[in-house]
Order: structure tokens, then C-alpha cells, then sequence
């Protein structure tokens, strides 16, 4: 079975380079960019947990599970 | 049978408060105010009414002001330390523009003072005790009778101008007992200003209403707006902009001081030709009218302009009344709290004499006509 | 954005709150709380009194409620005696709850009205730049405490329930989906409801005690807290330093405004 893929965003906007999803995701899906703020540069190793979109304090990162490519 | 009564001036605050269709009560109990609890612990329940007895007066404030939030009219009642420990409230329900009547069975103090005495020591704290920039309305009754009235005028003028109303008692006018009868008198009840409109056309904070006064929702129909004690703009949500913190902040006060014409209420009495005017309010007024009637038999030329309401204070009309007159004299249980205020605009050539009482005792009539043959 | 943001957020975002500050997470808990209990917006109301936490009123798409400061419960209260069928939802700071609200605090658990207060523990007052409070921990700096706190701090759940509150629990925001569970029960639960959310403050807090970093203080909790069920199998030595989160305590309530409405009831002549 294929692994499930998942589509992670970062509004920039409302993004104020906490941290704390780029610490708390257990796949690195994330970076920092140069103002510290997260972006996803590896969407492909999220495994769904939740765990950025629930810890993020400013509702900016969403996860959605990937249609069939 | 007879439908008079005699009733106490607690008692008939109670009855005015129902009369009013006022149907949330909480507060703490407090000398000389306790009666006004311990009726409306009698008379709301039965009626479907809410009654709560709050851990102390800050906590009773909140609770009628959350209660009015919800469209409820809602009252508390307290004395002394009890009002004082209110003011911080008495601001937000003023910048929220929660309509909440309190009544303040005024006793001496400061602090605990004397608790079972009367003074009217409250004046200048019901219209400058909360801090910031505001306007209030304060009323004083002089009779049980008029305490019923009074207190149904009280909720009116709350709910018309969104805005707590004190009703300032003296503890001889709370604990009077008088004749009652009020069967026959046909009452007018006000209720705040609701809106129609679709949600998303409420502007709950309106500074173009043509009255200055904006239309209030009722928590739980539909429009989920925000109240707040911060500085707001006109949807409700805090600002620090200038040009609407300024407008916000002066409509407050405007909205209550530019219909001064419409909430002041008197009783002249003997103004006609009088040389020496008393300005009374509250029980001192009943000895004021008392040493009119002794000094009039005299052939003494003495009048009394008694204020009903003693917030917003009618500079124009006090004006005019002392206009002219020899002496002015401001017989009052304080040192001089709205002697003060008449001489802001009594006109420079016009004495304004006080007639101060803080033993807790009334001023007796025989004072009062001393007095004035004192200034003649 | 989150539809469920959408749905409970006012849209007038970003909010107030300091880069890495836990209350967003708590906010972001108590709409997915929302999202499960499919509760009528108009029929809830949301009552803050003063400091960060708050300013939380400010956001939610319910009737909105800012008080002053500690005088969260009693405008609740007046709320929710007026109007005994809306859905009450109290949000307070541990300063706010525990300092100067703290007589309310304890005289609403009595009470146990069916409303949920959560309180926004972040050890500090962080509006006012960083004081201690009630909640601060013993020996932890602050700006007024900067050699120390020597000021012994509450248990605020074990006040809770000495006070009577009929449903008292511990949350915190390393366990977010727990939290919104806890806040789904607290809600379900006919009495009175308190949620101590045990949050983060790394500006005001964090950087005086050695903790800067957002993600750090999150991970503090992760590694500090321990469920109510497995604290119970532990020894008092072992559960000393740890944070209990859970459901702590639940009982029956004897609802105030059911009470209320028995009484009046009685005297309208419906009940012998």
C-alpha cells in the first residue's frame, strides 16, 4: 500500500517565527526561513499527526491529507 | 380596604425596583441598605425573578452587569464602603454602557463610619468616584412615596440612555416609614433601544445614533458582539486610535449632559418672590420645606429649589434660580458637596452659604431658619 | 485557515499575543472543543476578565464578554443565572483567578453553576511585564522577584476542589488533544468546570528562569507531566516534582440554577 501523503501550509502572514512546530514535528517536515518563520521543505515525510497544526499558537499551519495523485 | 400602607423607604425602592420590571437582583448585605436585599429575596422568586446574594459588593456589581448584558434589568443595593468598593464596576457598566440601576443608602464615613446613622456624604463620589472622564445619573428622593418613583425613574432613564443610574437614599429615608399608596398611579416603563437589524448590520457602538445612544442586543440574539472596558470603537473591539477613543469618550458624557433638560427634575416651592433661596436634597429637603413654611408665616421672603436629580447638574436652571437672591444657602448632611456645585454657577454677586451636618443626626428645621435670619 | 477557525474565530487576526506564547494554543484546543460540541454560537458566551490570556474574548465568534480584572465569575454568574440554558465558557490568568479574583473563585466553585472556567497558567503577569503571581512557583524569578520568589504558590486544583467545584481537571499545552477532550468534559459536566491549563510565558516567564525557547518550554511540559492514572500508581516521592494532568476530581453537582429553578417552582405553586 502506498504510503498516505499530506499537503502542509504556512499561512506567512500570521506566522511569528515561534519555533515551536519546527521543534515539535517528529518527520522534520519544516525549516526555518531566514526570518526564523517555519516553511515546509518536506512535506512528503509528514505522517499526519497533527502535532505542528495543533501546537502552532498563531493558527497558521494546516495539514490535509493529499488526494490521489 | 384601603390600599394605604405604611411602608418604608427600603421597602418602597423594592417595590419600585418590581414595578420597574426589574427581575435580576444581587448584592451584599449592608447597613443601612439590607432591606432592599432581604424584600427582593421576598418578591423575585415567586415572580420568576432572580435573586442572588454575591461574596461582596465588586462581585454583585458583575453579576447585574452580566445579568443586563443578557437584557435583563438588574439592580443592586449597598451603603458606604459597600458603594465604594463598586466604583471600579460603576466605570465599566459607563464605558460598556450597560444600563444597571444601584441604589446607595448613604451613612457616614469614611470607611466604616457610623453604619446605622444618615449623611449624604455619597454626592461627589457618585459622579467622580470611578475614575476617567464620565457623566452619571444620580436621583434623591425626599419621601417613601417619591423613593418609588423614583427608583421606577431610575430603571427608566438607565435603559433610555444606557447608562448606570444611582439612586442616592440617606439611611433617614431608607429606614422612614410613611404613608403608601400608589394603586391608582399609572407608571411609564422605558426599555432600552433593541436592535432589528440583520447581524452583520449591528454597529454596536453607534456614535451616530441621533440620541447618542446606541441600540443594545440582548446576549442570545444573534448578534455576538464583544463588550469590553478597554477603549472600543464603534463595533465594540479595543482601540487606541485618537479620533475614536476621543469620539467614544466624549459621546459618554455628551450623551447624558446634552439632555439634561429632559432627566432633571425639581419641586419649587415658594420661588416666586423669594429673597433667600435653600437648595435642598433628600431628607434635608423635608426640614428645608419645614423652615419655608415657619419663615413664610414670619413674612421672611424664603423659597427651596429642591433637585430630584441630583446628576447631571442643571447649571442653567441653578443659575437662574439663584439669580437675584440675597443669600443662597445649601443645607446638606456633608461638608459642602453640592454647595460647591451651586457656587460654580451661582452669579459672582450671590452669596452661597453652607449648612453643614456630619454627626449622623438630620439638620433640623430650627437650624435652617436660624440660618437664614443669620444671612437677611 | 482552518475551517474550524473560521467557524469560531472572528477573523480579526493575528492576535495580541508574543511570538512562542502558549495561549494560542489553548484557544486553538477550545475550538476543536467547539467543532465537537456543534453547540448554537448564539447560545454561548465567552467571559474574560484582565491580563493576556483575556484578551482571548476578543477573537471568539460568540457573545463576548471583557471584564475587569479577577471579575471574570461573578459577570458569568450574572449571566448565567439570567439565562440558565446558555453555554458559558470563563477564560482567566492565573493572576487574574488566583490574586485579585480569588475570593470569586472560590465562592463560584461553591456555587458549582454549570459553566467551564479555564485558566491560562503561565506562571506569570505577563501584560504588566513579568510579576509573579499566586501560581508562580516557589524560588522562580520575575521582575518582582529577582533573586527569587519566597512566596509559597496554590495548588489551584486542589482549591478547586477544596472549594466545592464539582469537576476539576489539568491540562496543558504540550497535550493539546487531550486539552480539547478535557475542555469537551468540562463543558458536558452539569456543574461547575475548571480547567488549570498549564501554558507558557517564554518572554516574561521563560527568559528569567532559563527557559527562552517556545519549543523548550513546550517540551518541559511534555517531559514533566504525568496522567492522572499513571500518578496514581506512583509514590508521593515520585509524583512530587511531576504535573499532574487529568480529570482530578468529579462529583455530582447540586446545580445552582437547576436549584434556583426547583425553588421557584415550588413557591409558583408546581411542586408540593
Amino acid at each position: 500500500m502506498a504510503k498516505k501523503l499530506y499537503n502542509v501550509t504556512v499561512q506567512e502572514k500570521l506566522c511569528k517565527a515561534c519555533g515551536i512546530c519546527i521543534a515539535l514535528c517528529p518527520t522534520k517536515v519544516f525549516g526555518a526561513t531566514a526570518e526564523g518563520k517555519a516553511n515546509v521543505n518536506n512535506a512528503d515525510a509528514c505522517t499526519g499527526c497533527l502535532t505542528c497544526e495543533m501546537h502552532c499558537p498563531d493558527f497558521c499551519v494546516e495539514v490535509e491529507a493529499r488526494e490521489n495523485e | 380596604m384601603s390600599k394605604v400602607r405604611l411602608v418604608q423607604g427600603n421597602e418602597a425602592c423594592a417595590l419600585g425596583a418590581i414595578a420597574a420590571k426589574a427581575t435580576f437582583y444581587a448584592g451584599y448585605p449592608i447597613t443601612p441598605s439590607t432591606e432592599v436585599a432581604e424584600y427582593m429575596s421576598t418578591m423575585l422568586p415567586p415572580r420568576g425573578g432572580k435573586f442572588l446574594q454575591m461574596e461582596d459588593e465588586i462581585a454583585s456589581m458583575g453579576a447585574i452587569i452580566g445579568a443586563a448584558c443578557t437584557g435583563l434589568k438588574a439592580f443592586t443595593a449597598t451603603s458606604g464602603p459597600g458603594f465604594s468598593l463598586m466604583q471600579e464596576l460603576l466605570g465599566y457598566a459607563v464605558i460598556t454602557e450597560v444600563p444597571i440601576v444601584i441604589v446607595d443608602v448613604q451613612r457616614p464615613g469614611p470607611s466604616t463610619g457610623l453604619p446605622t446613622l444618615s449623611a449624604q456624604g455619597d454626592i461627589q463620589q457618585a459622579r467622580f468616584g470611578t475614575h476617567g472622564d464620565h457623566s452619571v445619573i444620580a436621583l434623591a428622593p425626599s419621601s417613601v412615596m417619591e423613593t418609588y418613583f423614583e427608583t421606577i425613574n431610575a430603571f427608566n432613564l438607565a435603559e433610555k440612555y444606557r447608562n448606570p443610574v444611582v439612586l442616592l437614599l440617606d439611611e433617614e429615608i431608607g429606614h422612614l416609614r410613611e404613608r403608601f399608596d400608589v394603586e391608582d398611579e399609572a407608571v411609564e416603563i422605558i426599555d432600552r433601544k433593541r436592535p432589528t437589524c440583520p447581524p452583520q448590520e449591528y454597529i454596536p457602538y453607534d456614535n451616530n445614533e441621533p440620541d447618542g445612544v446606541p441600540l443594545m442586543a440582548d446576549f442570545g440574539a444573534g448578534y455576538r458582539y464583544h463588550v469590553t472596558g478597554l477603549t472600543h470603537n464603534e463595533k465594540g473591539f479595543y482601540t487606541s486610535k485618537l479620533p475614536e477613543v476621543d469620539a467614544s469618550i466624549r459621546r459618554l458624557t455628551s450623551k447624558i449632559e446634552d439632555h439634561v433638560n429632559e432627566i432633571a427634575t425639581f419641586e419649587e416651592i415658594e420661588l416666586e418672590d423669594c429673597e433667600v433661596l435653600l437648595i435642598a436634597y433628600g431628607s434635608v429637603a423635608r426640614s428645608a420645606q419645614e423652615a419655608v413654611m415657619e419663615l413664610r408665616e414670619q413674612g421672611v421672603k424664603v423659597g427651596l429649589l429642591r433637585p430630584i436629580t441630583i446628576w447631571p447638574f442643571h447649571d442653567q436652571r441653578i443659575k437662574a434660580a439663584c439669580t437675584g437672591k440675597k443669600a443662597v444657602i445649601v443645607p446638606e448632611m456633608n461638608l459642602g458637596q453640592y454647595a460647591r456645585e451651586v457656587e460654580r454657577v451661582a452669579p459672582a454677586d450671590t452669596p452661597v452659604c453652607t449648612l453643614t451636618r456630619v454627626d449622623g443626626e438630620m439638620i433640623e428645621p430650627a437650624q435652617i431658619v436660624a440660618k437664614v435670619k443669620e444671612v437677611l | 485557515m482552518k475551517e474550524i477557525y473560521k467557524e469560531y474565530f472572528r477573523g480579526n487576526l493575528p492576535h495580541i499575543w508574543c511570538s512562542g506564547c502558549g495561549n494560542g494554543i489553548v484557544m486553538s484546543a477550545w475550538a476543536r472543543a467547539m467543532d465537537q460540541l456543534q453547540l448554537d454560537k448564539n447560545q454561548c458566551v465567552g467571559v474574560s476578565g484582565i491580563g493576556c490570556s483575556s484578551r482571548i474574548t476578543g477573537y471568539l465568534d460568540i457573545n463576548t464578554l471583557h471584564t475587569a480584572h479577577g471579575r471574570a465569575l461573578p459577570f458569568a454568574t450574572g449571566v448565567k443565572m439570567a439565562k440558565p440554558e446558555m453555554h458559558v465558557f470563563v477564560f482567566s490568568g492565573d493572576g487574574d483567578c488566583a490574586a485579585i479574583g480569588g475570593n470569586h473563585f472560590i465562592h463560584a466553585c461553591r456555587r458549582d453553576m454549570d459553566m467551564t472556567l479555564i485558566v491560562f497558567n503561565n506562571h506569570i503577569y505577563g501584560m504588566t511585564g513579568g510579576q509573579f503571581s499566586p501560581l508562580t512557583p516557589f524560588g522562580k524569578k520575575s521582575t518582582t522577584s529577582p533573586y527569587g520568589t519566597v512566596d509559597p504558590d496554590f495548588d489551584l486544583c486542589k482549591l478547586a476542589i477544596g472549594a466545592g467545584a464539582s469537576f476539576v481537571a489539568r491540562g496543558d499545552i504540550f497535550h493539546a488533544k487531550q486539552l480539547t477532550d478535557l475542555i469537551v468534559e468540562a463543558h458536558n459536566h452539569p456543574g461547575f468546570a475548571v480547567i488549570e491549563v498549564m501554558a507558557t510565558c517564554p518572554i516574561s516567564y521563560g527568559r528569567h528562569n532559563k527557559i527562552p525557547k517556545p519549543a523548550d518550554m513546550v517540551n518541559y511540559l511534555k517531559e514533566n507531566t504525568v496522567s492522572k492514572v499513571r500518578a496514581d500508581k506512583m509514590t508521593p516521592e515520585e509524583v512530587a516534582d511531576k504535573i499532574v494532568v487529568g480529570i482530578l476530581h468529579q462529583h455530582e453537582p447540586l446545580e445552582y440554577t437547576k436549584e434556583y429553578a426547583k425553588l421557584v417552582k415550588r413557591l409558583q405553586g408546581g411542586e408540593k
